[in-house]
């Protein structure tokens, strides 16, 4: 029991988060007329590169920074998938492995800025944000790309169709409608960000967004930690620009989508209760966020027009609205300001 | 050989001498105690033994072999382990991480072993006597005193050769200093090298066996503890013959005419129904043992706390403070000299200048303007009146030292001309000298009219300044003493809640 306790009152952003997303999404599926499981596996294609770009800014927001190159670096890694994408099985395993060392590289890069520049890290994203959009731009100056199409058709669906697509296996019953892009998600928190979480580089992420000198005065490896947080963000984002690329089976260096996948990316953490002063929060809380932001404008496809919300339908306001949903969100988090009876400690 | 040798140290911070030529040796199974006033070089010479910083000059040696360290992780596993007086946890890191950051039990897999982390913070919190703390809070959940548990807690766990404290026992409760004291003997008997920083006097008659005293940064003397009375310690560490410590207290013939009156006040669970009036001229010191709701009562009055039950009257009129800002205008006259300067008082980043004129604006500004010459002349004034030391007034109040950083913190307040004073232990961590200087100046005020509430948890420093004090016990008041009821005994007696059965115990034997 005080087990339980202690886990709710240190994860109170990531419950409320998924208070939020089921709330939500419960509207919207009994909004929607044909509800299944076709639809949960368009939802999460929709998630996933969100969910994916919001753990690469979770990382550097541990640290107590922002990330501002997680969107670009996402729309770039996306132009050079698409003239990789291809061929046969070999070929495009190379090219996925390719897309994820260069993502890498790029997040050592932003962290060697930071590290040895002793630039701070919403300055030195902002300048290497625009690089990456430049490079972007460079490799595809107009969307296409020759991405295999059974490939991308079968990495986006359930499994069910992965087995069809190749012949692997028939249908596999409830097991088989689970949609990839959702396990692909549940693979890289297990086989990434969980062993980050639980090593000691890990660990000295949280410690120096909590207190960077306490860090430094505990032998902490300062650098190392920094340096992994970036090249981890960098892999993040590049495992989104991938996805993103299955997804839409071309590349297309769009700065704009770019600079709203960074927008939301922050939002989705905020939202997912990891603080912008560092030290608390996690990826799965991101995961979550992404979900609510993804959900607000689910939402907004299965409203009415005929209900009493149905002005709010029009797709004029629907930015508004979101605006005001997101506004509402966060502040759930920060509700617990009310409780606070000694006002000192708003301050640390 | 001693086990660490220094010779020839230096260093200079941007051309001021921080050490100049220091010799210094520590041996095996002793404690040391190192005295001297802030400012003095021992600060410098811990961090240069930790690798926190580099010496410019000179050689260390650690059992025989000559060593340098470029960074604390070196020195640490040279098995040198630092407790600093600013304590080095991570408040969002739960305690079990704390105490294993540096060396987590891992899994075969390279990973932390979370479980292993826990049992190990347990041990570890059950040597120093704190199995009340449970592993997986999080510190910043945590009171000071439990925190500074912790924080020893942890330097155990990386099994140190040369242990070094700096202020390490400037916020425990009296019952924890005796365990840590346990601790500390035990530490020396098993042979390590304990460096022991403190600005206790009777701390250091009851731990010290050797005595290095440093002045102006070079090492003065080194002697065995009993070697020297107080009075020539002292002597040593300031270089001048000392005056009284405190100044005469006024005669008090009619009670003084009263400015703050509180009725009642609660704040349930940690105060509970108090009340008191501190008049004009007056000081009135808050006693007992540490966390019994003193500083949670100098915060009610000054309107930080939420859902305050009770009345405060100013000049016997009902009066709602709501905020600092409201406690500071005019009408109240309210000062607040908090417990933490550094996040509490200072913005350690601005200058000097700016952080003595910060609480006194208002009343520097015309219009919608500050009157910059106005501001520079108060503050001229103001670091004159308190003889604070700076290099210059625009440089950031972080490159000073600890007793003028709280002069520059007590500036800004008097700068307000405020006719209450709270105090909150400001003489925590700071040197024999400056101290002086603030019970000098807190009586010079109450002279002038002031009224001054006065939390300390040095009982030297309610018995030497205040006129009355008020000991609170688990949130109430238990006793008030005045003039003569001042003593030791009646001040220990009464914060342990005794004072009954003391009193009892001694008019039985009277009869």
């Amino acid at each position: 029991m005080k087990t339980l306790r202690i886990y709710a009152t240190q994860n109170l952003g990531l419950l409320i988060a998924i208070a939020i997303f089921l709330v939500l999404y419960l509207i919207y599926a009994t909004q929607l007329s044909r509800f299944g499981m076709n639809v949960v596996l368009q939802n999460a294609n929709e998630v996933v590169p969100l969910a994916l770009v919001s753990m690469a800014q979770t990382v550097p927001v541990l640290l107590g920074g922002l990330d501002l190159s997680v969107g670009p670096l996402m729309t770039m890694i996306n132009c050079i998938a698409s003239e990789f994408l291809a061929g046969d099985i070999w070929s495009v395993l190379f090219g996925c492995v390719l897309c994820l060392v260069i993502g890498s590289a790029c997040g050592l890069l932003n962290g060697c800025i930071v590290v040895y520049g002793r630039i701070q890290p919403i300055i030195a994203t902002l300048a290497t944000g625009a690089i990456f959009i430049g490079v972007a731009l460079f490799v595809r100056p107009t969307p296409g790309g020759k991405v295999d199409g059974d490939l991308s058709w079968a990495l986006t669906n359930d499994i069910n169709e992965l087995g069809y697509t190749y012949g692997w296996w028939e249908d596999l019953g409830w097991f088989g409608l689970i949609p990839l892009p959702a396990v692909f998600l549940v693979l890289v928190v297990l086989l990434v960000w969980i062993p980050f979480r639980r090593s000691a580089t890990g660990r000295g992420c949280y410690a120096i967004g909590s207190a960077e000198g306490a860090a430094y005065m505990s032998g902490i490896a300062i650098n190392r930690s920094k340096l992994a947080a970036f090249t981890l963000a960098g892999f993040f984002a590049a495992c989104a620009g991938l996805y993103l690329t299955l997804l839409t089976g071309s590349g297309n260096a769009d700065a704009q989508q770019a600079g709203s996948y960074t927008l939301n990316s922050i939002a989705a953490v905020v939202i997912g209760g990891t603080s912008l002063f560092g030290g608390t929060g996690g990826c799965i809380g991101a995961i979550f966020g992404a979900m609510v932001i993804r959900a607000i404008s689910f939402i907004f496809r299965v409203i009415d027009e005929n209900s009493i919300f149905g002005f709010l339908a029009s797709p004029l306001l629907q930015s508004l609205v979101e605006g005001a949903i997101l506004l509402l969100a966060v502040s759930l988090g920060a509700a617990r300001v009310f409780r606070v009876r000694n006002r000192l400690t708003l301050f640390t | 050989m001693a086990y660490l040798q220094m010779r020839g140290i230096a260093k200079t911070y941007g051309g001021v001498r921080a050490l100049t030529d220091v010799d210094f040796a520590c041996e095996r199974g002793s404690i040391h105690a190192v005295l001297g006033e802030n400012g003095a070089g021992k600060s410098t010479l811990i961090k240069i033994i930790a690798g926190v910083v580099q010496p410019d000059a000179g050689t260390m040696t650690l059992d025989g072999r000559e060593v340098q360290f470029s960074s604390p992780l070196e020195a640490n596993a040279a098995g040198i382990v630092c407790i600093f007086q600013e304590l080095s946890l991570m408040p969002d890191l739960s305690v079990a991480d704390n105490i294993c950051i540096t060396d987590p039990p891992r899994t075969r897999l390279g990973l932390i072993d979370s479980r292993a982390q826990r049992r190990r913070a347990e041990e570890l919190l059950a040597r120093v006597g704190c199995e009340d703390i449970d592993p997986r809070e999080r510190v910043r959940n945590l009171p000071l005193s439990r925190r500074q548990m912790v924080e020893i807690a942890k330097a155990l766990g990386r099994n140190p050769t040369l242990l070094i404290l700096d202020e390490a026992t400037s916020a425990l409760t009296s019952s924890d200093v005796t365990k840590v004291y346990e601790i500390l003997h035990q530490l020396r008997n098993e042979g390590l090298s304990l460096l022991y920083i403190s600005h206790r006097m009777h701390e250091i008659k009851e731990l010290a066996d050797t005595c290095s005293v440093f002045r102006n940064g070079r090492h003065i003397e080194t002697f065995p503890k009993d070697a020297h009375t107080d009075h020539e310690v002292v002597q040593l560490m300031i270089g001048r013959e000392m005056s009284h410590v405190y100044p005469p207290k006024p005669k008090w013939d009619t009670p003084p005419q009263p400015v703050l009156e509180v009725r009642n006040l609660s704040w349930p669970p940690v105060l509970n129904d108090i009340s008191l009036t501190v008049g004009r001229g007056e000081i009135v010191g808050l006693g007992g043992l540490d966390g019994q709701g003193q500083r949670e009562l100098l915060l009610a009055l000054f309107g930080v706390l939420r859902g305050v039950q009770g009345e405060v009257l100013i000049d016997g009129r009902k009066t709602a403070i709501g905020s600092p800002a409201r406690a500071k205008s005019k009408r109240i006259g309210m000062a607040l000299i908090p417990e933490d300067r550094k996040t509490e008082g200072l913005m350690l980043p601005m200058s000097i200048g700016a952080n003595i004129s910060m609480a006194a604006m208002p009343m520097l500004t015309r219009g919608l303007v500050i009157d910059r010459s106005r501001e520079a002349q108060r503050i001229t004034e103001m670091i004159q009146q308190l003889q604070i030391k700076i290099g210059g007034v625009g440089d950031p109040v972080a490159t000073l030292s600890g007793g003028n950083q709280q002069k520059v913190v007590i500036a800004k307040w008097l700068m307000t001309g405020a006719r209450i004073v709270l105090l909150n232990d400001p003489t925590r961590g700071i040197d024999v000298g400056t101290k002086q200087e603030i019970y000098q100046l807190l009586r010079r005020l109450a002279d002038q009219g002031t009224a001054i509430l006065f939390y300390t948890t040095d009982y030297d420093e309610l018995i030497g300044s205040c006129d009355r004090v008020l000991i609170l016990y688990d949130g109430k008041i238990v006793r008030e003493l005045v003039g003569d009821q001042i003593t030791e005994t009646n001040i220990v007696a009464s914060s342990l809640n005794l004072s009954d059965q003391i009193e009892r115990a001694a008019a039985e034997a009277r009869a």
